[in-house]
């Protein structure tokens, strides 16, 4: 294997565990916001703190991973990204900012707000839109080099349907893995009214997140045709993605299974993010950057790829620490510990 | 003076997240230490007073790496967006450390997590001292990671170029760069001070406030000897700093000491002022002094700016900066080694009001003394961001609304700063520690009214 792809894999298994942990997170936020609105806080808002408190610097660092290791493993994207990303990009630092840090002050500080929980919902929705800009760019046609340097066109951006179907997709996503994942933990917390209320939630946001699939399908046909035609030769992940998103919403309505259902959720992402990474390689940002033009020196690579190995071994056994910790251990999760 | 272009607004950008992401940052890297100390007393002496110490700074600390967190993650997203071209030269030499920064933040992330929720559920309590361990080391390393990019675009090496074309990377080559040793040890040492300082501080006004308990009493020691010990460290990592300034990147000092003309048996210019013609006055001068800081010989050679063209010359201003720096480094280790002597000799009172007050004033100036440390480090590089390679000018964004960005992040850093405030005071006003030490440990508070 290349280093160019081992890099991408690594940066694409990265970004796809921010997409789930910080999903979670994110629908969390809003769920919890609206359970507080429609006053039925009580029966959710406790268990989705308990999940939350000791894990939501981990998601943080997922991100920071990735675009780190996008700097090392191809310094030109970082360079086009960086130039074209100035505002879409500060908002996101804004918005995760507001968010990470009123968490802190709210769960760490002084008594409950209804500020703070509003800004936690409201990022939440919108952290996901303005972080799938970077996607949405990576298709070309938003991008303008020019003598002076390499430019965003704001106004093809905002008036773009397929823009707009990407950021309807990114947020009903966030929805609909935050619930599924909510349904197992309520489900092993042995709570029944949070159970039957994230149920809920998660069979209503399945539909939308289905359509907006669909969506985005047609508005890339319309948008980039080529990557398209690859995302066809690929029709099997998707098909499978589709299957895996059938068997989650079977095994959830069912009601018994609810870890299951998570994991095929997991699949259903899993299968979908890496059949569209795949289809749109070999372009990193279509047309400037291909994988192979845009990677990292050889020693460099290799310098990274050995540190990446290395900082499993010690992540690994420090994330199962944690996870038997807080999220298997039967005791913590029914707040008796 | 300056015009606002990009590359200035850029500029005023990154100091700006920068200078408040340090003071989170030196909290981050500083305050574990001093907790695992505190706790392990707590531990050793069977001394309820140490472990409720090492509770109440964790819950104010956590806050603060909150912060520390997402301000970091900003600077890491700014570097890229607001140095495109400094950055994609950075990814290909250097980028290994700014990757391993990330696992070592991780690493400690995880266990602060656990550390911070398991309290109560280990039935030895030195167990959950263990969990500080990863976190202490992981902030430390996370501090070194960091530390060797900055030393890089101190002294660049580890690559070549051609045509061009950057050859030949040797990302460890430029990792352990001739600045690394002097500025890891420097920024970890000051990073322990000024957490030692701050806390100290706190303490020292509760007991001004008439908190005049035993916890107190300790707390305020454990911290006034903490300072006293990285203060003395902090000026051997400083001493040697400029030793190695002298040596690898000579501007720097000179600009910094007003050194003009290269010469033997240099003097050493404390503050001052630069008249019309470039002349220094009402200054302290020690005669010789600089010679010796530099070299180790009171007759040793020292290059001035003279050896230098001058549009490579950084803002003389940033004097000020590096002797107020020096000063309050000073002012630390006295101020602590009064306390210490005070504490010892037993007819004096080390809880006198005045004694009190100057560790007081100690918290803040140390994190001042930070901030001027690194505008003297970043502003006493220009013009360079890498230095002999690329100029700040070239390194950064042409892309427009950077003026805008700027505006926002005045306005988020105006809600966060407020935001700590008034959360870290309405924590700890509502509850005292006298009535948590009762609340946690009551068969040890009845304990010591027996006594």
């Amino acid at each position: 294997m290349t280093y160019e792809l081992i890099g991408i894999t690594v940066l694409w298994v990265f970004l796809y565990g921010y997409l789930i942990v910080a999903s979670i997170d994110f629908g969390a936020g809003f769920f919890a916001y609206y359970a507080k609105v429609t006053k039925r806080d009580h029966l959710i808002n406790r268990l989705i703190s308990r999940y939350l408190s000791p894990v939501w610097e981990v998601t943080n660092v997922f991100f920071v991973f990735f675009f780190v290791g996008l700097v090392g493993f191809f310094p030109d994207a970082a360079y086009y990204y960086g130039q074209t990303l100035l505002v879409p990009g500060s908002i996101a630092i804004v918005l995760i900012a507001i968010r990470g840090s009123f968490y802190a002050f709210e769960n760490y500080g002084s008594k409950q707000s209804n500020v703070y929980l509003f800004l936690y919902g409201a990022t939440g929705l919108l952290i996901p839109a303005s972080l799938s800009t970077a996607l949405t760019i990576s298709e070309g046609g938003f991008i303008k080099e020019t003598a002076e340097g390499v430019h965003l066109l704001t106004g093809e951006l905002l008036t773009s349907p397929y823009s707009w179907s990407v950021v309807f997709l990114a947020i009903v996503s966030v929805l609909y893995i935050s619930a599924a994942f909510l349904s197992f933990y309520a489900h092993r917390a042995d709570d029944q009214g949070a159970l039957n209320l994230v149920k809920k939630y998660a069979l209503f946001w399945s539909s939308p997140t289905i359509i907006a699939s669909l969506t985005t399908f047609i508005a890339m046909s319309q948008h980039n045709e080529d990557h398209f035609n690859r995302m066809m030769e690929l029709w099997w992940v998707f098909g499978l993605s589709v299957g895996f998103f059938m068997l989650a919403i079977f095994l959830i309505y069912q009601g018994k299974y609810y870890g299951w259902a998570f994991i095929a959720v997991m699949f259903q992402f899993f299968t979908a993010f890496f059949g569209y990474g795949a289809s749109h390689l070999p372009y990193l940002l279509y047309p400037y950057i291909t994988l192979s033009e845009g990677v990292v020196n050889d020693a460099m690579g290799l310098a990274l790829v050995i540190a990446f190995i290395a900082g499993l071994f010690l992540l690994i056994p420090s994330l199962i620490l944690l996870m038997r910790m807080f999220l298997f251990d039967a005791d913590y999760v029914k707040g008796k510990k | 003076m300056f015009e606002l272009d990009n590359v200035m607004l850029s500029r005023l950008l990154t100091s700006l997240t920068l200078g408040f992401h340090i003071i989170f940052a030196t909290i981050g890297v500083g305050v574990p230490l001093l907790i695992s100390i505190a706790e392990f007393m707590g531990i050793k002496k069977k001394d309820p007073n140490y472990t409720l110490l090492a509770r109440r700074w964790t819950r104010g600390f956590i806050i603060l790496v909150a912060v520390g967190v997402v301000t970091g993650t900003a600077i890491g997203l700014q570097l890229s967006l607001l140095w495109p071209s400094f950055m994609q030269v950075a990814g290909n030499v250097i980028s290994l450390p700014l990757f391993l920064e990330t696992f070592a933040f991780f690493f400690e992330a995880i266990f602060l997590g656990a550390y911070l929720y398991t309290w109560d559920r280990f039935k030895k309590p030195i167990y959950h001292w263990f969990l500080s361990i990863p976190v202490v080391i992981g902030a430390g390393m996370s501090a070194f990671f960091i530390t060797t990019v900055n030393s890089f675009m101190n002294t660049p090496q580890g690559f070549e170029v051609k045509d061009g074309a950057l050859v030949n990377v040797q990302p460890l080559v430029a990792m352990f760069n001739p600045a690394t040793p002097t500025k890891v040890f420097h920024v970890l040492s000051t990073a322990y001070l000024t957490s030692a300082a701050i806390l100290a501080a706190i303490t020292a006004f509760y007991i001004i406030r008439k908190r005049n308990t035993e916890y107190h009493k300790k707390a305020l020691k454990l911290t006034v000897g903490s300072i006293f010990i990285f203060a003395l460290l902090t000026a051997v990592a400083g001493d040697l700093s400029a030793k190695f300034l002298a040596h690898e990147q000579p501007e720097k000092l000179a600009v910094a000491e007003w050194h003009f003309e290269t010469e033997e048996g240099a003097d050493l210019i404390l503050f001052g002022r630069l008249n019309e013609e470039n002349e220094v006055e009402n200054a302290l001068r020690l005669p010789k002094a600089l010679s010796f800081l530099a070299t180790g010989d009171f007759n040793g050679e020292v290059v001035g700016l003279d050896q230098f063209p001058e549009d490579e010359i950084a803002p003389l201003w940033v004097h000020y900066m590096f002797d107020l720096m020096v000063l309050i480094g000073f002012y630390s280790l006295g101020v602590s080694l009064l306390y210490l002597i005070v504490a010892k000799v037993k007819k004096w009172n080390e809880n006198n009001k005045w004694l009190l007050w100057l560790i007081v004033f100690n918290g803040p100036l140390a994190m001042l003394a930070i901030e001027f440390g690194w505008i003297y480090a970043e502003v006493g590089r220009q013009p360079w961001i890498l230095r002999g390679y690329m100029t700040v000018a070239e390194g950064a964004t042409t892309s427009p609304n950077v003026g805008w960005m700027l505006l926002l992040f005045i306005l988020l850093y105006t809600v966060l700063g407020i935001g700590v405030v008034t959360v870290l005071r309405k924590l700890f006003k509502k509850n005292p520690a006298e009535s948590e030490l009762e609340r946690h440990y009551p068969e040890f508070t009845t304990k010591g009214e027996e006594r």
